[in-house]
């Protein structure tokens, strides 16, 4: 077991480097950082070339990765490029905010999302089966950013017609927030919204995925053996087919991280929350290519570790893989 | 009829020969027996029965099995329809996109505030924005917009993913390695992060080159089934078959395993349209992607963001039609799945 | 005769398929006595499976449905009684050996907890090392060398054989009555299997359980089994002593079955298969299910109009399903060697 995690961890590495590589490239080379500057005409020639030779733009890419990577071990990313901001402290910052609520909808869309699916599974072709797999279907054509329209739509117009305020539709607090189970309240009561926006998408598709898996596991010959054993029902369900179609089910979060970012660059600009995402359409529509480059890399990061982990939960559950 | 006992002669055969095209239409169950009696001869010939037979081509077959999946089938109609009237929407549309209606006071032309953020009526089917533009006839064009882009990038990418993930699956050895590790890549980060950077950072202001770029990003799925289905199709026997008569790599890729895929490949497409209508939307909403004056439905949620959420029939409507488009989309994708692929033992849903 | 522990009566099995009502099973009927073997021989679809399965409860109601018939396990009708009684029938009293062992082991739980799953299900005030001991012991009676690492093994890191072998320990866990091994040998190599059939040997000399065997494959009936039931489309169309049913057999599909074996004796250039396919389950003709692909029938119209039913030739023990059966007196069966003259 020792070996199959050491093994993970040591893949992951060129990965990461590969990974950094390939955004600086794909950043540098599809953006003209300097744009904006060159279009400017208040700053001549010499200006600009100090400017450019400053920041180490006349060098070749390989070189400029370097100075990148330098920069962003020991100088936590160093600088925007208007402004001169510190990265860091602001991705830092925002990090915090956006795993807050992304954590709690991965965490809540696959406890609902294979509950779900599991007792449909059990009761194939009921109409709870029928109406959790329309809902799913729904579901999936939605896109996340107009779900969150709609919950907000639906949460103003409560508001203006009968001044009840079910959840807050902007914001991360409130502007007095309190201490303790006050701020608690209040941050849940802010971040319902735009959890319940990237939760749906998550339920819909570990519940049929779930429902499947359950499906298939539920027809396999050992969950035979099983029931001929003489166990009982629940423990049949629980012990075999359960554990067993649980599995897969691991490496679909897993991929899925990355899509929880791009839902949550959608939900966050809707709702107005200091985080990730907002913090990424910000810097774009700055035009600022070091901001977008270091956001990139930390979420590349999360998403490999993550899918590490992952990988060990595997091995965790199914002793097949351990020895591979 | 005699009494004495009979051995039989086993010179027939029992078994059928099919010809490598045609599809035996046998009920499950193992076919009719069918009382042939076949009058004994002198050489002891037994009874001879035959399995009642109805020879179908392969497509025929796969349209049959599309057929039963009625959410498909009214799919079908339903997305022709939309899609038929976005194309058309010159034609339709009550209003053209970017009118604003005009009144005439006192001899001139002033806008006509009290067709302002109007609640959908008879005349304006969805309500008006802002600026007295009938949300109905935009969402219209947008959809004509949407189809545009959304169709382009099934074609472009599925073209891309088949020529790529072929070779791969094909060829093997390091340029499979290749391709897996740079779709590996790929996943490792978000998919709309990289849209955005991109769409920002290079020029994707009208639906062809938005279009393009989505489908330079999206194709790894499609890559990914390729290969896999070329991979598994080189071992079998009529690949080996057909090279030991001389025929070339390229003949073998196309004659035998492209035609063999086309099931899983038409699926993929048809779900990387549905993903690229809603890459589309979410881009314009965010204001990254096709910009005006080109109509898009993304771009109608933004300015109803902007008008006021009280304003919901702006921000309700034409989202409906993404989600209505979308969810067409996948049943579509899901019969042809039913039709194209049955020995995937999918669980119907 | 001793009692028979169990006594099946007219048992009938239906599936709701899409394409109509299939009769897996139509109205079988035969005894097992204690101790003994009983093979039951047939082709896929015959209903041998299905028609053990569905004693212990183990057909999916939703298409599966018992329609009638009566199965006495010691005094009781088991398709009678509660799913709770049932289920302190299966895997102690009444114990099931599945055809492939790769599947029929949860690969993510030890070997060691399953088989001690089995033992602590019947008897749940056991201890836990007492459970493992037994585990252990069990392992080493069905010849898994050593039983107590492999214990703690999972099942891919067993062999096809020893997987067979661990599955055979644990339906003898609890020492039953009657052991049901549905196609024990056939998805194992073939060396593996005689090693099996000795396990199976064995595992019935220690628990004097009595077995049945189903099985397409006649060789494994002639090693085992006592007595032979021989299933058609769902019916029992011959059964009797095994040294009978191999040297006079007196049924044409009986008949056809040996004769389409290759044997190393004979010189012959063809293979000689049954002509023909199996019937549809869903619509039965009328008649004799098997004669349309019947030698001895040729088209007699009492084939075609009236179903034999199953009668006793040549003695009470050996029953057939064929009007014509007494055709068939003095065939030897295709098996057996024909004593020479003078011996």
């Amino acid at each position: 077991m020792l070996t199959y995690i050491i093994r993970r961890v040591l893949y992951s590495i060129p990965v990461l480097v590969a990974t950094s590589f390939l955004i600086f490239t794909f950043v540098s080379i599809s953006g003209d950082p300097l744009g904006r500057l060159r279009a400017n005409p208040n700053i001549t020639q010499q200006q600009f070339h100090s400017i450019e030779h400053s920041k180490n733009l006349d060098r070749p890419i390989v070189v400029r990765y370097g100075y990148w990577v330098k920069d962003a071990v020991t100088n936590q990313f160093g600088t925007t490029l208007f402004g001169q901001r510190k990265i860091w402290p602001d991705l830092r910052r925002v990090m915090g905010h956006t795993l807050q609520f992304v954590l709690t909808a991965i965490i809540l869309s696959v406890i609902i999302g294979v509950s779900i699916g599991v007792y449909s599974a059990l009761r194939q072709y009921s109409a709870f089966d029928y109406a959790t797999t329309t809902i799913s279907f729904v579901g999936f054509a939605t896109p996340v950013f107009w779900l969150a329209l709609m919950l907000q739509v639906v949460v103003v117009n409560i508001f203006l017609k009968w001044h009840v305020r079910v959840f807050y539709t902007s914001g991360l607090s409130s502007p007095f927030p309190g201490h303790g189970i006050h701020w608690f309240i209040d941050r849940v009561q802010h971040l319902a919204l735009p959890v319940i926006a990237l939760c749906i998408l998550g339920v819909a598709g570990y519940s049929r995925y779930m429902r499947a898996s359950m499906l298939e596991v539920l027809n396999s010959d050992f969950v035979r053996t099983a029931r001929a054993k003489g166990l009982i029902e629940r423990r049949v369900i629980m012990k075999h087919a359960f554990r067993n179609a649980l599995i897969p089910l691991i490496t679909l979060v897993a991929l899925d991280f990355g899509a929880i970012f791009a839902g949550a660059i959608v939900t966050e600009t809707i709702f107005t929350l200091d985080g990730m995402g907002f913090y990424f359409i910000n810097a774009l529509q700055a035009s600022d290519p070091y901001p977008v480059m270091a956001w990139l890399m930390v979420v590349a990061t999360m998403v490999i570790v993550f899918n590490l982990i992952a990988d060990i939960l595997y091995g965790v559950f199914d002793p097949r893989i351990r020895y591979d | 009829m005699t009494d004495q006992p009979r051995v039989h002669d086993p010179k027939v055969p029992g078994g059928l020969v099919l010809g490598p095209d045609v599809e035996v239409d046998v009920p499950a169950g193992g076919g009719q027996m069918f009382d042939r009696a076949v009058p004994t001869d002198s050489s002891g010939l037994t009874y001879e029965y035959g399995l009642e037979i109805e020879a179908r081509s392969q497509w025929g077959y796969a349209r049959r099995r599309f057929m039963r999946h009625r959410l498909a089938v009214v799919s079908v109609v339903v997305l022709t329809g939309i899609f038929a009237a976005g194309i058309f929407a010159n034609y339709i549309a009550p209003y053209s996109y970017k009118e604003i209606p005009y009144i005439t006071i006192a001899g001139t032309s002033v806008i006509d505030t009290s067709q302002i953020l109007a609640h959908p009526s008879r005349q304006h089917l969805f309500g008006t924005d802002s600026a007295g533009r009938d949300t109905f006839s935009r969402t219209l064009y947008g959809i004509r917009t949407s189809a545009r882009v959304g169709i382009f990038v099934g074609l472009l990418s599925t073209l891309i993913g088949t020529i790529i993930g072929g070779l791969a699956g094909f060829y093997g050895g390091w340029s499979d390695n290749l391709l897996m590790r740079m779709t590996d890549l790929f996943l490792t980060l978000p998919l709309l992060a990289v849209l955005l950077t991109a769409s920002k950072f290079l020029d994707s202001s009208t639906p062809t080159t938005l279009a393009i770029l989505i489908a330079c990003l999206i194709w790894t799925s499609i890559a990914r089934i390729v290969r896999g289905v070329f991979l598994s199709l080189r071992e079998k026997e009529y690949v080996e078959a057909a090279r030991a008569a001389g025929a070339g790599d390229l003949r073998i890729m196309l004659r035998h395993m492209i035609p063999n895929s086309v099931g899983p490949i038409v699926v993929a497409a048809t779900l990387t349209i549905g993903t690229a209508i809603a890459l589309e939307a979410t881009l314009s909403f965010l204001g990254f992607g096709i910009r005006p004056p080109t109509p898009a439905l993304g771009a109608l949620l933004d300015e109803g963001q902007e008008a006021g959420l009280d304003k919901w029939w702006l921000v309700t409507y034409p989202g409906l039609l993404i989600v209505l488009i979308i969810l067409c989309i996948n049943f579509i994708g899901d019969g042809l799945r039913d039709a194209l692929d049955p020995t995937q033992r999918r669980v119907r849903a | 005769m001793p009692e028979p522990v169990l006594s099946i009566r007219d048992l009938v099995v239906e599936f709701s398929t899409e394409d109509g009502v299939v009769q897996a099973v139509d109205g079988i009927s035969y005894d097992l006595y204690p101790g003994e073997t009983l093979g039951i021989v047939g082709e896929s679809g015959s209903g041998k499976s299905v028609s053990t399965m569905s004693l212990l409860g183990l057909i999916p109601q939703p298409p599966g449905k018992v329609v009638r018939g009566e199965a006495f396990y010691k005094g009781t009708d088991l398709l009678k009684i509660s799913k709770k009684e049932l289920r302190h029938i299966r895997g102690n009293e009444i114990a099931l050996i599945f055809q492939d062992p790769m599947t029929s082991l949860n690969p993510v739980l030890k070997i060691g907890a399953q088989i001690g799953e089995a033992i602590r299900t019947h008897h749940p005030d056991e201890k836990d090392d007492r459970i493992k001991e037994r585990g252990i012991e069990l392992l080493r009676t069905v010849g898994v060398p050593n039983p107590d690492r492999r214990y703690e093994q999972y099942p891919h890191e067993f062999s096809g054989g020893m997987r067979q072998r661990a599955m055979i320990a644990m339906s003898i866990a609890n020492s039953p009555s009657v052991l049901i091994a549905d196609e024990p040998t056939t998805a194992l190599d073939v060396t593996i299997q005689a090693q099996i059939l000795q396990v199976l040997k064995k595992a019935q000399d220690e628990t004097h359980a009595a077995t049945i065997l189903i099985t397409h494959d006649l060789g494994l009936i002639a090693e085992l089994a006592d007595r032979v039931v021989v299933m058609y489309a769902g019916k029992i169309v011959e059964l009797g002593e095994v040294h009978t049913i191999f040297e006079s057999p007196r049924h044409p599909y009986t008949v056809g079955l040996m004769e389409s074996l290759p044997k190393l004796n004979a010189d012959d250039d063809w293979l000689r298969p049954i002509p023909g396919q199996p019937p549809s389950l869903i619509s039965r003709p009328p008649g004799c299910p098997f004669h349309p692909r019947c030698f001895l029938s040729q088209g007699r119209i009492r084939c075609r109009e009236e179903e034999p039913p199953l009668r006793p030739i040549g003695g009470s023990s050996h029953l057939t399903a064929c009007h014509f059966a007494e055709e068939l007196e003095g065939h030897t069966g295709p098996l057996v060697e024909p004593v020479g003259a003078g011996v």
